[in-house]
């Protein structure tokens, strides 16, 4: 999240689209509705599910799953062309004044630069033009057709509300009230925000889809403003926590992008990754990388880690290609894979294609599975009938079972989607040998270590040379943990020589052995010591600020700013400076969250994103950590393009892509990752005619919940949904036991009938869509039942790899 | 749970004479729930569960998200979903938090034969003593709203306690401690009635022109109030429009019953001053007696 | 004084009897412990209120159920003739202690024979009603709003029977001679003569 669960009580109208926050967030929810009775805010659900969320909202419009691109672009030709944009907001904080390159193009579903061989885009004909100072060229009018306003107004006039309507299924009288309802919120008075989820990252285009959105609230007026910004409502409890703590392998902690192997030294690698202003006096945060990720090489090698090896540069793992999950299974599958930990990961359940996981893990050596429950993959191997129908005696994984503490057996910290780090004590003591991961894992490295030291083998530094601080070698507690991930002075940090005085002796900011007040004292002299950056300042020599308890809130503005810690900084909303106008006024004065007051931004609401020091005049952007200073409506960065286009899913209902129908290579997303073998295990439309979409339920935590009694009367046995015309069709009765066929496999399930789902027009025909609730498995208390992802593709999004969970074929038929 | 101080029992099933009436001062507590505000995640529900130690049976999935789909004896809440179009064509997934309502005047408590199996605390809160329950099920017959259930385990009546053990001791019940949207509040009487009304108002302005406060006089006012989107349609949600102790009810445990009693006794006395003033039939008549004494 | 006795009930017809008024007396007791607080003390007869629910409608249906085999015994005469006509408009005069102008009779008076339909009616409203409300096993099978009517059926139904019994037990009384017709089975030529001379006619005549 940009901005806080509490801060959505800022907001005036709410959009839950790509989510279904009451059901899947309904503590969070609280937010909204607090919005709807205080402030008389608006919340629209999108969906094309009347959902839970749908319940509560004042106007709700179905939607035809993966095609939210088509609808938010037709919302920005719906913003552009009537002109309801914050136009002052746009021309001070996003690069709409930019010029772009003359050779960049969009033709008939392909952006400049396509390689259809390669399913990749060279972008050199994408970005930004530079002047001679090495800055970006502007056109402050927005007039000149190479400006990225124009780029962009040209891109999405074909988003037209009747081909929006075609595509998408939502009735054009409603995608039009829906348009005008966000319009209303370009008004410097007026805020929205966005509350998002799965339902738009696990999608082919699932980046792709927030970006959209991110582009309407930047051009409506509501990023870095109290009651706006763009919300990723996370689906686990710390799985903030878990991105942030570098728990994927394409990143370092505090999402420091990690080497590669085209990164052949430190200097290489630094200097891809440090920034540098593309506009003039713009702070670019992101050129503190060398002290970032120097202080992380510190907290991982303390005095191994020296000026004169780099840092231990060397011994850093360089990334030879994809680590996702689905090149993890895909490698796994192709048998190159010997042995997998599985530790709080259930991918059985958890990652599409049964069928091809099972498989994949039956290739494996041995499985060794960290869990407080018995899971379905530390069982995959086991034949539960028609659940799991697998031949045992096939099976050569050797699967070790390590019980695990839950959550509320171990004392640690929650990074929730506010990025509010908040403190837990450990409530009771875990079951039987369950142990804390901290403490199986110390104990595995300890074990590794010795080996290494006893027997060597290829490069042991990494292991022998590691930190490892801890009291008790095998028991690192959380607060050793979060001290370390705070981060330490090695020796006194000073302070930079002052220019006008430089023969004085440096000011010491902080003593060697203290914990670091924030990371804005990170050296990258080897002075200081960091696990994760953004962290910094949670645990300083003020304490352990996590664990902090109060619930006072001086501004009413929700920011609770002595409740846990926020990364970054303790800031609640991010990008804040954008709250403010040219001048440094608050947009909206009865939202005053901070404001120039001559001769700092501080003593507002919030912690500044911005130098406080630095002066409006001085033309400072707000988002500091882009080079441009500015948020990008034109972003480089993307695989399939720097402006979002519509692409279908990769099982489309449709067949052919409305916005370019003669491309038939552009039907779905031409940049995304498809495997071999995947490609063949796609279903078509003629034989799985229903667009299908799973999704979680408000009585279950994945798969998790359903080893819990509460959880399991509330929600029993597995369902899918259908909508009352489907159902007639196919003679499919209230509770009648039906099956779900995809092109990979099927589940057997209750089958709810509803006037929930309604068949949408779609270019002329009906399509009945098919909801598929994921949260049932053959290990459990509920009643058991078949996995969802038997049903899923094996495909991801083209930048982050998510999964499509949320838009494929089936069939269906009452058995 | 009974109340610890008996004074606080102000109505007792099967007792003719007034229970004590003294503690007067004693506020009436009141739970309502906003429709509006509800999404129906159950939280209720596993609170209700947890804090009475209560786990029902895992039932199935019957086509419908209501689960468990009715109120049971170890259910004593459940969501009920309604999908309604009070206009055509404008879809409304209504949900509903089902349970007790805490009559003023409650058809479970006139209907117990059982002395002080159901019992009204001075603060409102309904409540089954379970040791004193027969299992006879009259409750059921008496509640408007179809609440009590009887176990099939061991035939005692179960429903809401309003957490009367909780608000005892000054907290609320735990279904409003846990819900997370604060679409359940609890207080006073009076105060919930007053914030029931207002919410009604800023519903009309968002437009639903008949939301409304569901706090029915057909039996003397609830201790458990909804308000409604359409509170001129509680049938949209399943509540009865116009509840009140069915008449059946009223006549079996009103005025049948002393009429009945009375009739009984007076049969009996009847006979006995029959038989005083006018004195047996006997095999001959006086006469005849008179003949063979004669004789 | 010998008096010639008739021979009113056998053997098996006072067991029956018998047996059906102690099944009475057991519902009657258990169940009026339910119908007004007053006699709820009448369930301790039966070790509490829960026994007293579960054992009530076991009697009530035995006693049904015994009590079917007197009807088929003797509906046939306790079918209403015209002669009762007569009967009924004396029987004023009759409790005011005038006998003189009552018709004869047979086995059986218009009251006896409205005492009987009452409680043949009545049991046969009490066991159709006690089946719809009779935990925990028919109870599940009936909507609310029936077993609303059937409790309340049920409770006049009883009140009528209980009424009823009462007349019946002090007619028995009033009209001396009469209990041993229950208790020994005959009853003196007098009795007959003074009662149901057309009955004694009948019986003397086989």
């Amino acid at each position: 999240m940009t901005n806080s669960w509490t801060d959505i009580k800022n907001a005036d109208l709410v959009l839950v689209m790509g989510g279904n926050a009451a059901e899947a967030h309904p503590c969070g929810f609280k937010w909204v509705v607090e919005a709807q009775q205080q402030r008389k805010a608006k919340l629209i659900a999108v969906d094309p599910r009347f959902t839970r969320s749908a319940a509560v909202a004042d106007y709700y419009a179905p939607i035809r799953v993966g095609t939210d691109i088509a609808f938010l672009g037709g919302v920005i030709n719906y913003l552009l062309s009537t002109g309801k944009i914050h136009l002052d907001y746009v021309k001070l904080n996003t690069d709409a004044t930019f010029l772009t390159k003359e050779g960049f193009g969009f033709d008939n579903g392909f952006f400049s630069g396509y390689n259809v061989e390669k399913r990749s885009y060279d972008k050199s004909s994408w970005g930004y033009q530079l002047g001679e100072d090495g800055f970006v060229k502007v056109d402050d009018s927005l007039e000149n057709p190479l400006c990225v306003f124009q780029r962009m107004k040209k891109h999405y006039s074909r988003y037209t509300p009747e081909l929006v309507s075609r595509i998408t299924g939502t009735p054009k009288d409603r995608f039009i009230t829906i348009c005008e309802m966000l319009a209303g919120t370009s008004a410097t008075n007026k805020v929205m925000t966005i509350c998002y989820a799965l339902g738009w990252t696990q999608h082919s285009v699932g980046s792709q889809n927030i970006r959209t959105m991110a582009m309407i609230q930047l051009l409506l007026g509501n990023m870095g403003r109290p009651g706006g910004g763009i919300n990723a409502l996370r689906g686990h409890a710390n799985v903030q926590g878990i991105t942030d703590m570098c728990a994927y392998s394409e990143v370092l902690s505090g999402y420091l992008s990690s080497p590669t192997e085209a990164d052949v030294d430190r200097t290489t690698y630094l200097a891809s990754r440090t920034g540098k202003p593309l506009r003039p006096n713009q702070m670019t945060f992101t050129q503190n990388f060398p002290k970032w990720f120097t202080s992380l090489s510190k907290a991982y090698y303390g005095n191994a880690a020296t000026v004169d090896n780099g840092f231990a540069y060397d011994w850093f793992p360089k990334r030879d290609g994809a680590y996702d999950v689905l090149a993890m299974f895909e490698r796994m599958h192709q048998g190159k894979m010997n042995g997998f930990i599985c530790q709080g990961f259930n991918p059985l359940a958890a990652v599409p294609n049964k069928k091809k996981l099972s498989a994949a893990l039956a290739k494996l050596k041995y499985l060794v599975v960290m869990d407080p429950l018995e899971t379905e993959t530390s069982e995959f191997w086991k034949n539960y009938g028609a659940l799991n129908d697998v031949d045992s005696s096939k099976m050569q994984t050797e699967v070790f079972r390590f019980p695990t503490s839950c959550f509320a057996e171990e004392a640690g910290s929650f990074t929730n989607s506010s990025r509010v780090i908040t403190w837990k004590e450990k409530a009771v003591d875990p079951p039987g040998e369950a142990k804390t991961d901290t403490e199986i894992m110390a104990r595995l490295f300890q074990k590794l270590r010795a080996m290494y030291s006893k027997d060597g083998g290829s490069l042991p530094e990494p292991v022998a040379a590691l930190t490892w601080p801890y009291l008790n070698a095998n028991f690192p507690t959380a607060v050793e943990l979060l001290r370390e991930i705070n981060g330490k002075a090695l020796a006194d940090v000073v302070a930079p020589p002052d220019p006008k005085n430089p023969t004085a002796p440096p000011t010491v900011l902080v003593k060697a052995g203290e914990q670091l007040p924030g990371f804005a004292m990170l050296r990258d002299d080897g002075s200081t010591s960091c696990g994760n950056w953004i962290y910094s300042g949670c645990f300083s020599q003020a304490g352990n600020l996590t664990a902090r308890r109060d619930n006072s809130d001086p501004t009413g503005l929700g920011v609770f700013a002595n409740w846990g810690f926020a990364w970054p900084a303790n800031r609640r909303i991010i990008y804040n400076r954008a709250s403010a106008d040219k001048d440094g006024k608050p947009w909206d004065p009865s939202r005053k969250y901070l404001a120039w007051n001559g001769t700092s931004w501080a003593g507002g609401a919030d912690v500044p994103d911005m130098r406080p020091d630095a002066a409006p005049e001085q033309g400072v952007g707000a988002f500091i950590m882009n080079p441009e200073g500015v948020a990008r409506l034109h972003a480089v960065g993307m695989n399939e393009g720097p402006f979002p286009e519509h692409y279908e899913p990769f099982e489309t209902p449709v067949g052919v892509n409305l916005m370019c129908p003669t491309n038939a290579k552009a039907v779905s997303n031409p940049a995304a990752r498809v495997y071999k073998g995947d490609l063949e295990a796609f279903g078509k439309k003629e034989e799985f005619p229903y667009a299908a979409t799973t999704y979680r339920l408000t009585e279950h935590f994945h798969y998790w919940s359903k080893h819990s009694r509460s959880n399991a009367i509330t929600q029993p046995a597995a369902f899918v949904e259908i909508g009352e015309e489907l159902a007639k069709e196919k003679g499919i009765k209230q509770g009648d036991k039906v099956k779900v066929r995809s092109n990979r496999g099927e589940v057997i399930a209750a089958c709810v009938v509803t006037k929930r789902i309604k068949a949408l027009d779609v270019d002329g025909k009906k399509v009945h869509h098919v909801g598929i609730p994921i949260h049932w498995g053959f290990k459990g208390v509920t009643q058991n039942g078949y996995l969802a992802n038997s049903l899923t593709p094996f495909v991801g999004d083209a930048n982050s790899q998510t999964p499509e969970f949320k838009a494929f074929l089936v069939n269906i038929e009452k058995v | 749970m009974t109340g610890v101080i008996s004074q606080d029992v102000m109505a007792r099933s099967a007792t003719t004479t007034p229970s004590p009436q003294i503690r007067s001062a004693v506020p009436e507590v009141a739970k309502l729930i906003d429709e509006s505000k509800c999404i129906g995640c159950k939280a209720c529900q596993v609170a209700c569960m947890n804090w009475n130690d209560l786990r029902d049976d895992v039932g199935d999935n019957v086509g419908v998200y209501d689960n468990p789909a009715d109120l049971t004896a170890s259910s004593w809440t459940v969501m009920k979903f309604y999908e309604v179009e009070p206009k055509a064509g404008s879809l409304e997934w209504l949900i509903r938090k089902d349970g007790c309502m805490h009559c003023e005047d409650p058809g479970c408590l006139k209907a117990c034969p059982s002395p002080g199996a159901i019992v009204k605390h001075a603060n409102g809160i309904v409540d089954f003593v379970s040791e004193n329950c027969i299992g006879c099920g009259y409750c059921v017959k008496g509640c408007p709203f179809d609440v009590p259930r009887i176990s099939q385990k061991d035939n005692k009546a179960y429903k809401c306690t309003l957490c009367s053990d909780r608000v005892g001791v000054g907290l609320e019940p735990a279904c409003v401690k846990t819900c997370p949207t604060g679409a359940i509040s609890f207080g006073t009487k009076a105060d919930m009635v007053s914030y029931g009304e207002k919410r009604s108002g800023e519903l009309k302005e968002r437009g639903f022109q008949n939301a409304g406060l569901y706090n029915p006089q057909g039996v003397g006012g609830t201790h458990v109030m909804y308000v409604l989107k359409h509170a001129d349609q509680p049938e949209l949600v399943g509540l009865p429009n116009n509840p009140s102790i069915s008449p059946l009810v009223s006549l079996w445990k009103g005025i049948a019953k002393p009429l009945a009693v009375a009739g009984m006794i007076g049969a009996v006395v009847a006979s006995f001053f029959h038989y005083v003033k006018v004195g047996p039939i006997e095999e001959k008549s006086e006469d005849k007696n008179d003949e063979k004494e004669k004789a | 004084m010998a008096t010639k006795l008739l021979q009113r009930y056998n053997e098996r017809e006072r067991m029956n009897h018998w047996f059906v008024v102690l099944m009475f007396v057991l519902a009657a007791l258990s169940g009026l412990a339910f119908f007004h607080p007053s006699l709820f003390f009448l369930t301790n007869l039966f070790g509490g209120g829960a026994w007293a629910r579960i054992l009530h409608p076991f009697a009530g249906l035995v006693m049904v159920l015994s009590f079917a085999g007197m009807f088929i015994r003797y509906w046939r005469e306790n079918v209403i003739s015209d002669s009762d006509r007569e009967w009924k408009k004396h029987m004023g005069e009759m409790m005011r202690g005038d006998k003189s102008r009552m018709p004869p009779v047979g086995k059986y008076n218009y009251g006896q024979k409205l005492v009987f339909w009452i409680a043949a009616l009545s049991l046969a409203v009490l066991l159709v009603t006690g089946f719809m409300f009779w935990r925990p096993w028919f109870a599940p099978f009936f909507p609310i709003s029936l077993m609303r009517v059937a409790v309340l059926l049920h409770s006049i139904a009883a009140v009528a029977l209980i009424a009823s019994i009462i007349v019946h037990v002090y007619a028995a009384i009033w009209v001396k001679g009469t209990v041993r017709a229950m208790t020994r089975g005959t009853v003196s030529d007098e009795w007959a003569k003074a009662n149901h001379p057309l009955w004694r006619e009948e019986v003397n005549k086989r």
